[in-house]
């Protein structure tokens, strides 16, 4: 569903990333790690379009990414849920309406999605915070937001930076469980992270791939992991 | 862009609205600039329609009368009358022309010479009023004619001083109608500063509406819709206090001349009717137009 090829990225400077190929296929489930700095965040920009390789070919939905225009673009993004690693809520609204963004900005009537949006707030333990608002949030509150309003358009790709840096062990299993399941309905997941325990719990429940970034490069980690 | 589009844009999805957080001090800039503007165009409006008014008197008057003055000695002047009305008569283009009686003469000088100036007995020339018809005659060739036959005759067709004055009504009217214009401009570009600037004060709220799959469309119509509102608000109030305004000048009177015809007659007060909705059309596109460039420089 999301390919890229050999894609090389700098921000201007030196090379950030060179010679980068990765395949999100239906139900593949990757972590990605690797020191602070090292590009991750790049990366996963690069895979949900909001950055533009500077070499190599970067393909969404069977669509090279040079080729949408910017409403199709939107299209995509529809279809490939982010939690972003700062979140990025809207801060005048409610929480309730900031998980529920996708759903309003795609034209969805949100009184025919009431009951989905009150399950998910249950799923993520924020069933009580429909009318917070974002600034209010603890640290772990806003990314169990983040990965609702990531996944309530039930999207084809979930792709989320470190979304369990702010969250106690019980809630990242929690978050773990609600992707994993996601990925068993067929969806491709991809998860940038520092926490390996995180990635060996997983390991343990799902077939999962663990890329790192090592020297610009992406390697595929070995059995330590 | 079809009427649906535009519909859309406007009235479409409450929710698109909120979606942007409101942003009180542009608004009341815009709604102030708005009103300003339209309270000017509204007596940009009445000077335009009121020179344009008098400019058509004046040319029509120009065009349909002219006095005759016969110059004579007492016993020749009757002869010469009549010998100029029937020259007159004959001459194409004339419809009518008629010998001011005495009285009629004495009330025009009465104003310089009071009421009881005793005209027969002062060498004052004889005045006939000469109306034109719709094809006009040749002022040239009658004077030729009036020469030969009637030495004492003086054709004034008032041409010569009330062309420059019809010439500076029309000026005015034009100048009336360039100030519109310019107030139209000068409101789009407040308007797209405006825009400019709560586009540039919600870039972070418009990021997260990209990222979370917003179109380019959706975006912009959150903005438009909000200045259109406020432009056709602030607009109505200020037409409404300069229609207040130009009503409440004083009647158009004949002592007072072209200062107090200033204003509208008749279907008249319709035209300033039409800024609102003009001033709506002009935030519209000025904020369409800001929010794509805006957009377009986002990834
Ligand atoms: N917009 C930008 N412009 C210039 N340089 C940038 C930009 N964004 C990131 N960088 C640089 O690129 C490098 C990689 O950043 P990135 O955020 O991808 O790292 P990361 O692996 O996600 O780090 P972390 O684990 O701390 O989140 C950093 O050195 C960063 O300073
Ligand atoms: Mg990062």
């Amino acid at each position: 569903m999301i390919t890229l090829e050999n894609v090389g990225y700098s921000y201007g400077g030196g090379d950030l990333l060179s010679d980068v190929s990765v395949k999100l296929s239906p139900g593949s489930f990757h972590f990605l790690t690797g020191p602070s700095g090292s590009g991750k965040t790049t990366l996963l920009k690069l895979c949900y379009g909001a950055l533009l390789p500077t070499r190599g070919r970067a393909t969404l939905f069977n669509t090279d990414l040079r080729a949408l225009d910017r409403d199709q673009m939107a299209l995509m993004r529809r279809r490939i849920g982010v939690v972003h690693q700062d979140c990025r809520f809207l801060d005048h609204l409610p929480l309730a309406d900031n998980i529920a963004l996708p759903l309003t900005v795609s034209g969805h009537n949100l009184a025919d999605e009431a009951g989905n949006l009150t399950e998910l707030m249950q799923w993520v333990g924020l069933a009580g915070r429909f009318d917070a608002l974002p600034p209010e949030l603890s640290g772990g509150e806003r990314q169990r937001a983040a990965l609702a309003r990531a996944v309530i358009m039930s999207p084809d790709v979930i792709i989320a930076d470190e979304p369990t840096g702010n969250v106690d062990w019980e809630m990242s299993q929690r978050l773990l469980h609600l992707l994993i399941e996601l990925n068993r309905m067929g969806r491709a997941v991809l998860i940038a992270t520092h926490d390996l325990a995180l990635i060996r719990a997983a390991k343990s429940q799902v077939q999962a791939r663990v890329l790192r970034i090592s020297n610009h490069k992406l390697q595929l980690a070995g059995a330590d992991l | 862009m079809n009427a649906g589009r535009i519909r859309n844009l406007l009235l479409g999805d409450p929710q698109a609205a909120r979606v942007v957080p409101p942003s009180g001090f542009t608004a009341h800039l815009t709604l102030f600039a708005a009103g300003a503007m339209a309270f000017l165009a509204v007596f940009a409006l009445a000077l335009s329609t009121a020179s344009g008014r008098l400019a058509d008197r004046w040319a029509e008057e120009l065009a349909r009368s002219a006095t005759l003055r016969i110059n004579a000695p007492a016993d020749q002047r009757t002869e010469q009358t009549k010998a100029a009305l029937a020259i007159l008569q004959q001459t194409p283009g004339v419809a009518s022309a008629r010998a001011l009686s005495m009285e009629e003469q004495a009330a025009l000088l009465a104003p310089w010479f009071g009421a009881d100036l005793p005209l027969e007995s002062l060498p004052v020339p004889q005045l006939i009023e000469v109306i034109e018809d719709d094809t006009g005659y040749d002022a040239a060739g009658l004077r030729l004619r009036l020469s030969a036959e009637v030495p004492g005759a003086v054709l004034d067709d008032h041409g010569r001083w009330r062309r420059p004055l019809v010439d500076a009504a029309n000026s005015l009217r034009r100048l009336a109608l360039i100030s519109v214009l310019l107030i139209g401009g000068a409101t789009a570009a407040m308007i797209t500063l405006a825009a400019n600037a709560a586009l540039a004060a919600n870039q972070q709220v418009i990021e997260v509406l990209r990222l979370v799959g917003a179109r380019d469309g959706y975006i912009a119509q959150a903005f438009v819709r909000r200045f259109t509102l406020r432009a056709l608000i602030g607009a109505g109030v200020g037409v409404a206090t300069g229609m207040i305004g130009v009503a409440l000048l004083p009647e158009a009177s004949d002592e007072g001349g072209f200062l107090t015809g200033l204003g509208f007659q008749g279907a008249g007060w319709l035209l300033p009717l039409v800024i609102p909705p003009l001033g709506a059309l002009v935030a519209f596109a000025a904020t369409l137009f800001a929010a794509r460039r805006r957009l377009g420089e986002l990834s």
